[in-house]
């Protein structure tokens, strides 16, 4: 008998969960779908003006990445609910908010990646100056695996409920609404010419914080909710 | 990891002893109070009418569920979620298998979460269960019955010694129920114990199981 090691258990379940969203890459698709098309209606809206443009587009690309990732987030367990395999999981030896975070690195891989490397060519539609994009890049990644996080602790909150899309929206939005403000800021400080390492510097903190806590969280959420 | 199929625990303490167990949601209880033993080697059918707790009890039991009142003790300690560890496979109405993978990728995941036996690999459980030449299928094109023989040959991989199964009959053929008894008298003489629910429809062919009945709450 050869039971299982904690790292074997967590290398099944990343390879798992890449290989579902591989066969669901329709789905998967949606969210970059989703950013892509926002952020192309900006200029039809506002006019070509290229200043007008540039001083909108650091803003717009992080509020189009943030709202496209939630669009996934909902999905996160309610697979694994409906078909029993959270059940599993959670009879499975292994701590489960390690097999949590797994999933939410799933998540981050195949959703926020994807936006991060369209990004660039999202920041050349809108004029973004091109000395902003390094900061631009640097929030987003360390806004996106927040928003994954965040996002976890919430789903696992609401994944029992029936009807939990407006619910999850709500509670996710004004948790996300800083990680927008130091973003977004960031690139703005960047853009006026002042420093921006500390706006940067507060996300990577709350990152750090969330990295730890969050799983855990989560996973004493799903436990709740699978009574 | 001690191998709970050469048990090297003491001969008298049973795998599994509830006592005066009950569970209760708002208020209304489901079922209980319960007592009973389950001894090494031993398969019990836990009989009762559609909404008797049946389910609930082995959620209970799985640790998954937490008991209103009462204990259950594995091995002679207190049971807790953390400290289930390899000891326990539970088989629901949910499966637990996607869809999208096909059986020997769903098999492949549950080695990664739970462990393997020696001497098995998952092609030969895949052909035990009858399910040679499925193996790379997807499950979405298999039938309800091919779908629960995965989940059987699941079990017959994962090292567990307590089996938990809820309506193993459910979706299978005179064959496949055959295929259950089967592995269950194959898993109890190898020195496992199964705890088994059936609303009374299938009849158990081998051996005369002990049998407990569980009634609906008045």
């Amino acid at each position: 008998m050869k039971p299982g090691t904690t790292a074997a258990a967590c290398v099944a379940l990343l390879r798992r969960d890449l290989m579902l969203t591989w066969r669901r890459r329709g789905d998967a698709l949606n969210p970059l779908l989703f950013a892509v098309i926002v952020v192309s209606l900006f200029p039809f809206a506002l006019g070509p003006q290229a200043d007008v443009l540039a001083r909108i587009a650091a803003g717009t690309i992080f509020v189009a990445v943030l709202l496209a990732m939630l669009l996934s987030l909902d999905a996160l367990f309610r697979s694994d609910l409906e078909d029993g395999s959270l059940e599993q999981l959670v009879l499975s030896p292994h701590p489960l908010s390690l097999l949590i975070a797994c999933k939410i690195a799933v998540h981050w891989l195949t959703t926020a990646l994807p936006l991060i490397a369209v990004a660039p060519l999202l920041a050349e539609l809108l004029q973004l100056p091109a000395q902003v994009l390094p900061v631009l890049l640097t929030a987003l990644a360390l806004a996106t695996p927040l928003l994954s996080l965040i996002g976890a602790v919430c789903v696992a909150l609401t994944v029992g409920m029936r009807r939990s899309g407006m619910l999850l929206t709500l509670l996710v939005l004004p948790l996300i609404v800083p990680a927008l403000i130091f973003g977004a800021g960031a690139c703005n400080a960047a853009q006026a010419g002042l420093a921006f390492t500390a706006p940067l510097l507060w996300l990577g903190a709350w990152l750090a914080l969330a990295l730890v806590l969050a799983p855990l969280a989560a996973a004493a959420a799903l436990k709740i909710s699978l009574t | 990891m001690r191998s709970m199929l050469t048990p090297d625990h003491d001969a008298t303490t049973p795998l599994l002893q509830a006592h005066a167990l009950t569970f209760a949601r708002n208020e209304e209880t489901i079922f209980g109070p319960l007592d009973f033993t389950l001894q090494t080697g031993e398969i019990v059918l836990m009989e009762g009418d559609n909404g008797s707790g049946k389910t609930t009890l082995l959620k209970v039991l799985s640790g998954l569920l937490e008991a209103t009142s009462g204990e259950v003790l594995l091995h002679g300690a207190p049971l807790t979620l953390a400290k289930l560890s390899h000891q326990v496979a539970l088989l629901g109405h949910l499966l637990g298998l996607k869809l999208e993978l096909s059986a020997l990728e769903n098999l492949r995941f549950a080695i990664g979460l739970g462990g393997i036996r020696t001497g098995i690999t998952p092609q030969l459980a895949l052909a035990s269960v009858g399910l040679d030449g499925f193996e790379d299928q997807p499950l979405r094109m298999l039938s309800a019955g091919q779908r629960k023989r995965v989940a059987l040959a699941r079990l017959l991989l994962v090292p567990a010694a307590l089996w938990l199964l809820d309506e193993p009959y459910a979706n299978l053929d005179r064959e496949g129920i055959e295929l259950v008894n089967r592995i269950l008298d194959n898993h109890a003489r190898r020195g496992g114990a199964a705890l088994i629910t059936s609303h009374g429809a299938y009849a158990f062919t081998s051996g005369t199981p002990r049998r407990i009945a569980l009634k609906a709450a008045a």
